[in-house]
């Protein structure tokens, strides 16, 4: 049971620098509450929630300050217990702006009344598992955001058999899911059948890439007896393999259609610390309120896998990571390939916020767009098989009909064609543009 | 001789094979078309900058001459175009008012200041999508120049990292209107001449701390005015430009320095 | 730089390669035939070398000061052009001549069209075919070369290997040499007539190689030209080996390793995707042998790639790769 399977190829990839030395070693670190949280409602993937709190209320460690608008939303719990300071459009990570709740936290850090641990989970019904999950306002911790509870409950026709759970970290520098990995294998391994029995799923594979050894080998130890069908899977290590589809045909096979979602080849994709925030929501009935974020970068004077409230600004992550060393030329919220380019560090993090990159001048370079010389190397290394020349030229014409035709909203932006042109490029800038152009014209249609 | 003749023969053969090909599907494959869209095709200027609301010129002949479209839309063709129009089709109509594109933010490189330097697409969109643009006036004009592309006529200088339209290029087709991504630009009538130039929603600290000639809704020019010509708008003060202005008190009391005259 | 913190979109890393880097790679890539070219004709390859080189740089600033656009010389590109024109000059051509073909190349063939990346044409090539064709006696005079022949039989000529061939062909005789292991050597070498940076298959490939291990070319467009020239040829042989020579000695001989390596490999006119590069490396490769073996030029490299240069937009077309979970057709159907 639980032996190490070779992978397929997905088309494409890169390799970049992967820098996971500066924090990988070390093991997760609790921050002390901050003097102040900014909990943001727009979390994950679709609606931002909407506050149910206003300034001046108490508000207790798990309580709901923001109930979900809509089916594809998520709610957002207060993460510490004090008072609420402030209701007010902030600006968050990936640029516009969203409400946000700033919370004085009392220092007492009490826990709303009504947590309901349920170690018995074994003999809830799918639909309860299910609502647990919705009521601990879980969304994917892996970047995209997606609500789990409405990924763990598929259409009743749709059959899933395989549970993935995503333990690549394929982005360069960040280190909190295989530290999670590392310290919790055995929660993630009951939250993983905890989703399994929400899904019916009867195949669990954790994918993780082979540069994290220890990794793997601390999941395939904690394997429950009770898993049945279960191993780890070792891919081999090159960008992106995280990426869902990529992920799902390395480990199964099985190609998602293009345009399609996972469940529609029997597959739901979870990421580790997501599948560890179930658990916790599930068994011991905690809503989620902080996350480990990895705090990295050459110009982090000490490197670190924090856990941290959610809402915990970036100057208190780097204060708790001892400063900086020097000047800071760029600030990323997320990886190095997919994640934000920040002002500055007075955005606060979210349940998406896998890391916090700082980079001095030295690793940093302002680039000219030139011409594209059509060495074609973007389309070697894409993916999803896009020609991102094509499309960049396309959309620097701004015709958005030709990049349609040319796939441009099957880009997933996940920055492989950029990594490699030889002209500096900013193709995944022209694709985001392009995307949200062709989108705006259809929904005009 | 014969291989020259035999050549011209070749060649002349194929060509008049070919004009008749040409000829017949003239005659088989042209489209019915009433003539009189022709005439007003001619008539319009041809810019084809659709800011009539039509894709082109003849587009909007068509559109005239089909669906009895309004003749006074075209505004680069003047009171001239709009005559022959009325004496070809035997309409009357009233000019609409002449509109002149400007570009509501003043601040300039020197009074705006960025709050990130930004590398990529030199475009305002691609550039507001990234944090939220480089101006830590977030609503304030980003320079990039994607209303100065747009313009048919070249009417629109980047100067001092901001846009200008110059008043008397501009042919009024509210193209660069379409063009921002933060719509700082607003068709007014040429006119009116004084303007605030400024769209900035934030509260007055705010927006002292992001531009030294913002709007900070201090409210002083509404009250140099009879007749409600400047309004508030939230934080920001208004021109409202359906009511004539002619006063240089807003001016000389906005402590900004953000109502002028062009 | 100011104190302010730089926002981009991601990513945030990049692998290091630059268009310069490249092509400083290619111009490394290149010395080994340089070297070699000055060995076989000495001071006309500096000559020639050194004047397309100049040449090329200098009408490249001027073209691009005239055009109003930022000095472009630094990518190194015109300094290929020019050691590529050189390349495939006859080592007696007179340096006007040389230096004619450089600007036309720099000038009509890249900068009218746009500058880098977006000639249709590989400059150098466009340089050369119009030389070529404006001054075919030039362009077509050789050295003195001894035919190394097996039985001590050793004859002068001033035509190089294919241009015997072809004339041996067109005069209805037999083949004017007999091809054998150490003839083969000899052309492997560079002991041949032709032009300076083509004569010797050893040094291209060596640094062909060098261009593969660093990644600046793929064996994609090299290996399917070279594949099917030598397929081409070797039914030839099979079928009359009276008329034609061993495939050996058409991969060998004329212009074919300098333009399966270096030309037809040129980034900007070749196509993206690796489907395309093999469509495209076949049809150089097929172009070229009819040219050789039915056209009236004995050699037809150049003219080979450069068609296959007009029709690169449309194998690329062509041969688009399937999106990642796309149906067959290669259109999405929502």
């Amino acid at each position: 049971m639980g032996a190490t399977i070779a992978t397929f190829r997905s088309p494409g990839g890169i390799h970049p620098a992967y820098h996971k030395d500066l924090a990988a070693e070390q093991a997760i670190r609790e921050m002390p509450l901050p003097s102040a949280l900014i909990v943001s409602m727009s979390q994950h993937l679709g609606k931002p929630a909407i506050p149910t709190v206003k300034k001046g209320d108490s508000v207790l460690r798990g309580q709901v300050i923001g109930s979900p608008a809509g089916f594809i939303s998520a709610a957002v719990h207060a993460p510490t217990s004090g008072t609420v300071k402030l209701v007010a459009a902030t600006p968050t990570a990936s640029g516009p702006r969203a409400d946000a709740i700033t919370i004085d936290p009392d220092g007492e850090d009490t826990w709303i009344d009504g947590i309901t641990p349920c170690p018995d989970w074994r003999q809830l019904e799918k639909a309860d598992i299910v609502n647990r999950i919705a009521a601990g306002g879980i969304s994917g911790m892996g970047g995209a955001g997606f609500p789990t509870h409405v990924k763990v409950s598929p259409p009743p026709e749709t059959l899933i058999d395989t549970l993935i759970l995503n333990g690549a970290e394929c982005e360069p520098y960040l280190t909190a899911d295989y530290r999670l990995m590392l310290e919790h294998a055995a929660q993630i391994w009951e939250g993983a059948l905890i989703i399994a029995r929400a899904l019916d799923a009867h195949t669990i594979r954790v994918a993780i890439e082979d540069n994290k050894p220890a990794a793997i080998a601390a999941m395939q130890a904690a394997i429950p007896a009770e898993a049945g069908d279960a191993a780890v899977v070792a891919l081999k290590t090159e960008y992106p393999q995280g990426a869902e589809k990529q992920q799902i045909f390395a480990v199964t096979g099985r190609t998602v259609p293009a345009g399609g979602l996972p469940l529609s080849v029997g597959v739901v994709v979870e990421n580790v610390g997501t599948t560890l925030a179930v658990w916790d929501a599930v068994v011991n009935g905690r809503p989620l309120t902080e996350r480990v974020t990895t705090v990295t970068g050459g110009s982090i004077v000490q490197p670190a896998n924090v856990r941290a409230r959610l809402g915990t600004t970036y100057a208190d992550l780097v204060a708790f990571c001892g400063g900086t060393t020097g000047p800071v030329a760029k600030i990323i919220s997320g990886g190095p390939m997919m994640g934000f380019a920040q002002a500055d560090t007075s955005v606060a993090t979210t349940k998406t916020t896998s890391g916090l990159l700082l980079l001095g001048p030295d690793a940093v370079h302002a680039y000219e767009s030139q011409p594209c010389v059509s060495c074609g190397r973007c389309v070697g290394v894409c993916p999803m098989n896009l020609m991102p020349n094509e499309l960049s030229q396309f959309l620097e014409a701004e015709d958005y009909e030709a990049a349609e035709a040319y796939n441009v909203m099957d880009c997933m932006e996940c920055g492989c064609c950029a990594f490699e042109c030889p002209a500096h490029r900013p193709l995944v800038q022209h694709m985001r543009r392009g995307k949200a152009q062709v989108m705006l014209n259809r929904r005009k249609q | 001789m014969t291989p020259i003749l035999a050549t011209s023969l070749t060649i002349g053969g194929a060509g008049l094979a070919c004009s008749g090909l040409l000829a017949l599907a003239a005659r088989f494959l042209s489209v019915e078309e009433d003539p009189r869209v022709e005439e007003v095709t001619n008539i319009l200027p041809g810019a084809n900058c659709g800011g009539c609301g039509f894709a082109g010129c003849a587009n909007y002949a068509e559109a005239i001459i089909v669906d009895n479209a309004a003749i006074n839309l075209c505004a680069p063709g003047g009171a001239d175009v709009l005559k022959s129009l009325a004496d070809m089709l035997g309409q009357t109509a009233q000019a609409a008012e002449h509109k002149v594109a400007i570009v509501l933010c003043n601040g300039d490189t020197a009074n705006a200041p960025r709050k990130f330097e930004y590398n990529g697409v030199a475009d305002c969109h691609a550039a507001h999508a990234i944090g939220g643009g480089d101006k830590l006036c977030s609503y304030g004009c980003l320079g990039y120049a994607s209303c100065a592309r747009v313009c048919p006529v070249g009417a629109i200088e980047m100067t001092g990292g901001i846009a200008k339209v110059h008043p008397d290029l501009c042919i009024s087709c509210t193209a660069c209107v379409k063009a921002c991504p933060r719509q700082l630009i607003k068709m007014v009538p040429s006119a009116r001449t004084i303007h605030v130039l400024c769209s900035s929603k934030d509260k007055g600290p705010a927006v002292k701390k992001a531009c030294k000639v913002g709007c900070i809704g201090c409210t002083l020019c509404t009250k140099q005015v009879d007749d409600e010509q400047i309004k508030m708008e939230g934080f920001l003060a208004v021109v409202d430009y359906a009511k004539p202005l002619d006063s240089d008190a807003p001016i000389e009391k906005c402590p900004t320095h953000c109502i002028v005259r062009t | 730089m100011s104190d302010l913190t730089i926002v981009s979109s991601s990513p945030h890393a990049h692998s290091g390669t630059s268009v310069q880097r490249i092509m400083l790679d290619v111009i490394v890539a290149m010395l080994p035939a340089l070297a070699a070219a000055i060995y076989f004709f000495g001071w006309d390859a500096v000559r020639l070398v050194s004047a397309c080189v100049l040449a090329c740089v200098a009408a490249e600033a001027v073209a691009r000061k005239w055009m109003g656009r930022d000095l472009g010389v630094y990518d190194l590109s015109a300094v290929i052009t020019g050691m590529l024109l050189a390349f495939n000059l006859p080592p007696s051509l007179p340096t006007w001549m040389a230096v004619v073909g450089s600007v036309f190349a720099i000038v009509i063939a890249k900068q009218l069209f746009g500058g880098i990346g977006y000639n249709p044409f590989n400059p150098a090539l466009a340089g050369r075919v119009m030389l070529l064709i404006s001054f075919p006696v030039f362009m077509t005079s050789w050295s003195q070369w001894v035919i190394p022949a097996p039985i001590g039989i050793d004859a002068v000529t001033t035509a190089t290997p294919l241009g015997l061939v072809k004339t041996a062909v067109l005069s209805g005789g037999a083949l004017p040499f007999t091809f054998n292991s150490s003839t083969a050597l000899q052309l492997f070498l560079g002991n041949q007539n032709g032009c300076i940076g083509e004569v010797s298959a050893a040094a291209l490939l060596l640094g062909g190689l060098y261009l593969l291990w660093r990644r600046c070319i793929s064996w994609h467009i090299p290996g399917a030209y070279l594949g099917t020239v030598a397929i081409f040829s070797g039914i030839l042989w099979l079928l009359n080996p009276e008329q034609n020579l061993s495939p050996l000695f058409h991969v060998l001989a004329g212009g074919l390793m300098l333009g399966a390596l270096f030309m037809a490999t040129d980034m900007v006119t070749s196509p993206v995707t690796k489907r395309g590069m093999l469509v495209f490396g076949a049809g150089c490769g097929v172009l070229t042998m009819l040219i050789r073996k039915w056209g009236g030029y004995p050699e037809g490299v150049s003219f080979a790639i450069i068609l296959m240069n007009a029709i690169t937009p449309l194998i690329n077309r062509a041969t688009r790769p399937r999106v990642f979970g796309g149906v067959k057709s290669g259109k999405k159907t929502s």
